[in-house]
């Protein structure tokens, strides 16, 4: 566990340490922002109106946080790639792998290392749009429990993502190639469920089964179905894995 | 302390390592040489535990690094060809990285502080590793191959892009480790050989080519001699009077340079003629200028144990096999 926490420290460090921590920070809360900022004025306009009617007031977690978070799961579409994309990549072009893999510690230490150094970069991005949310609670009454649910929903996703991005960063040693598969495979499994009304009933359950953001939409809404967080926690498993065989293979290949 | 044991690697149909067996005792510099691409870095790679071998077998301080490959990476310091440093690290950080990962729990601090002294970057401590010199790389990656202080250090060239204080420094550290850590260094550079190592392996192609001291090696590949002959009398005249001296097996006449005439004698291995060769030049009235014997430098016994079959007829090759056999 030592091993794993000074990997992930290294990693977290790294971060930060250059341009990329910041920018990846700053510019998730500016898009977040403005995320929230029309959904805001959007609520606005229609609680005014719904006023003006019949009186009465609209949920600000169904019209407010609930599409904000599977905004928030877009920019995660966007920005991931970028993240995972050197973690291995940018190791095998300048050398420290064999710094890593010559040192005492196993493949998954550095790989579970890894992924929660880019985890913990996640976690800070997330961090910094609490702030929205106080907002929400300052000048209305959210539910905390939904807002809470879509939270962990987001890190769930964002960790099947990751390790993903981590398996693929694992195959090259060219960070652009790295991002560029990561960002299609992403987008395939974002999207992977449209076809899902023209294939029959068979294909359309596994295809919806597969689909990542199918499976975000509860957690959005403030439920957790453990088949959602079965199907999170075995995908970042899955990745986890894959990356370990790659890792393994590589080795024997030279 | 290092056993390498019918070592082979194969990549598809390349053989980048071929049956490679040595051993370092305890203690020992062992100088691994070879031409660029000969399989030096490869078996370092298998021995530090980067990469598996094909066949064969490798062990570290009693730990075979395939078997327990956690127990023979704690033992051992590795310095691959170009120092894996992280750019965005300062020295100070990366070493105390280093020290976590290399298994290190209590006084890194202190550790880390003692070894930038050792390999002179202290004053480099808060410096990132992308601004340093070559030379501070190099000599950070050597401070990161020490940290955990090691029983068996593997450095592959570690004096290369150094200037020259530098490398006699790196030397004289590497000389030092040598005491408490047994050592392999790899290089093409071959004063560096003959400086630092009480072994050489040299390596070509692959396969080994020679095992011994850098003493013997000069000492056993010499075979016959060759005697350098400067006269200032009439050169064709001159090289027939050397050719006549008994023992000697040919003579060439070098690219003259001045009024002098320069002649390579080879002689038989074991005789000495130098006073008959005197002579012969003497006698006849003309000056003696020079003679001196040429020995076998390191730089030749490399290139003739290298160069394979068409070197067999040379009387260095000869040898060649004894060495291997030996």
């Amino acid at each position: 566990m030592r091993n794993v926490l000074a990997i992930a420290g290294k990693e977290l460090r790294g971060y930060f340490a250059s341009p990329i921590g910041y920018v990846l920070v700053g510019f998730y809360a500016l898009l977040f922002g403005w995320f929230f900022y029309t959904l805001v004025a959007f609520f606005e306009r229609q609680s005014m109106q719904m006023m003006a009617g019949q009186g009465g007031s609209l949920n600000v977690n169904q019209m407010l946080v609930t599409p904000l978070l599977m905004n928030a799961t877009v920019i995660m579409l966007l920005v991931f790639p970028l993240i995972t994309m050197r973690t291995y990549a940018e190791e095998k072009r300048s050398g420290t792998i064999e710094l890593l893999l010559t040192s005492p510690i196993t493949d998954l230490e550095i790989i579970l290392g890894k992924f929660l150094g880019a985890l913990a970069l996640f976690a800070a991005m997330l961090a910094v749009t609490l702030v929205h949310m106080a907002v929400l609670f300052m000048f209305g009454t959210p539910e905390w429990k939904p807002i809470a649910t879509g939270y962990l929903g987001l890190l769930l996703m964002g960790g099947s993502f990751l390790s993903l991005g981590l398996f693929i960063s694992s195959l090259t040693r060219n960070q652009i190639v790295a991002g560029m598969i990561t960002f299609s495979v992403f987008l395939l499994l974002w999207v992977i469920n449209w076809v899902s009304t023209f294939v029959g009933p068979t294909a359309q359950t596994i295809l919806n089964y597969l689909s990542i953001t199918e499976h975000f939409d509860d957690f959005a809404k403030g439920i957790i179905d453990t088949k959602h967080v079965v199907y999170y926690l075995s995908f970042i498993a899955m990745g986890l894995f894959l990356t370990m065989k790659s890792v393994d293979s590589e080795r024997w290949r030279g | 302390m290092i056993e390498v044991d019918h070592l082979s690697k194969r990549y598809g149909p390349f053989t980048a390592v071929d049956d490679v067996s040595f051993r370092v005792e305890s203690g020992q510099i062992l100088g691994f040489l070879g031409p660029n691409g000969a399989g030096k870095t490869t078996t370092m790679r298998i021995i530090t535990g980067y990469m598996p071998a094909t066949s064969g077998k490798a062990t570290v301080a009693g730990y075979d690094v395939f078997e327990q490959p956690l127990e023979a990476k704690r033992r051992t310091g590795y310095l691959p060809e170009t120092p894996p440093l992280y750019p965005d690290m300062t020295v100070r950080e990366y070493l105390t990285f280093v020290a976590k990962i290399k298994g290190l729990r209590s006084h890194i601090k202190d550790r880390v502080g003692e070894v930038m002294k050792r390999t002179w970057v202290a004053d480099m401590a808060d410096r990132h590793c992308a601004k340093l010199s070559k030379g501070y790389k190099q000599r950070v990656g050597l401070a990161q191959a020490i940290i955990h202080n090691p029983d068996v250090l593997v450095l592959d060239e570690p004096t290369a892009g150094l200037d020259p204080k530098q490398i006699i420094e790196t030397r004289q550290l590497i000389r030092e480790l040598a005491g408490t850590h047994t050592i392999i260094i790899s290089t093409h550079i071959l004063p560096e050989v003959a400086q630092t190592c009480q072994r050489v392996v040299i390596i070509n192609k692959g396969r080994v080519v020679a095992v011994d001291s850098p003493e013997n090696l000069t000492h056993r590949l010499q075979g016959a001699a060759t005697v350098v002959v400067q006269t200032d009398g009439p050169a064709s005249e001159a090289e027939a009077a050397l050719r006549h001296v008994q023992g000697v097996t040919g003579v060439t006449r070098s690219e003259p340079q001045g009024p002098l005439a320069t002649f390579e004698v080879d002689t038989e291995k074991g005789v000495d003629v130098r006073r008959e060769l005197a002579a012969a030049i003497v006698t006849r009235g003309w000056g003696l200028t020079e003679l001196r014997p040429m020995r076998m430098s390191l730089e030749d016994i490399f290139l003739s144990v290298i160069t394979d079959e068409s070197a067999v007829a040379s009387p260095a090759a000869a040898t060649e096999q004894e060495v291997a056999n030996a």
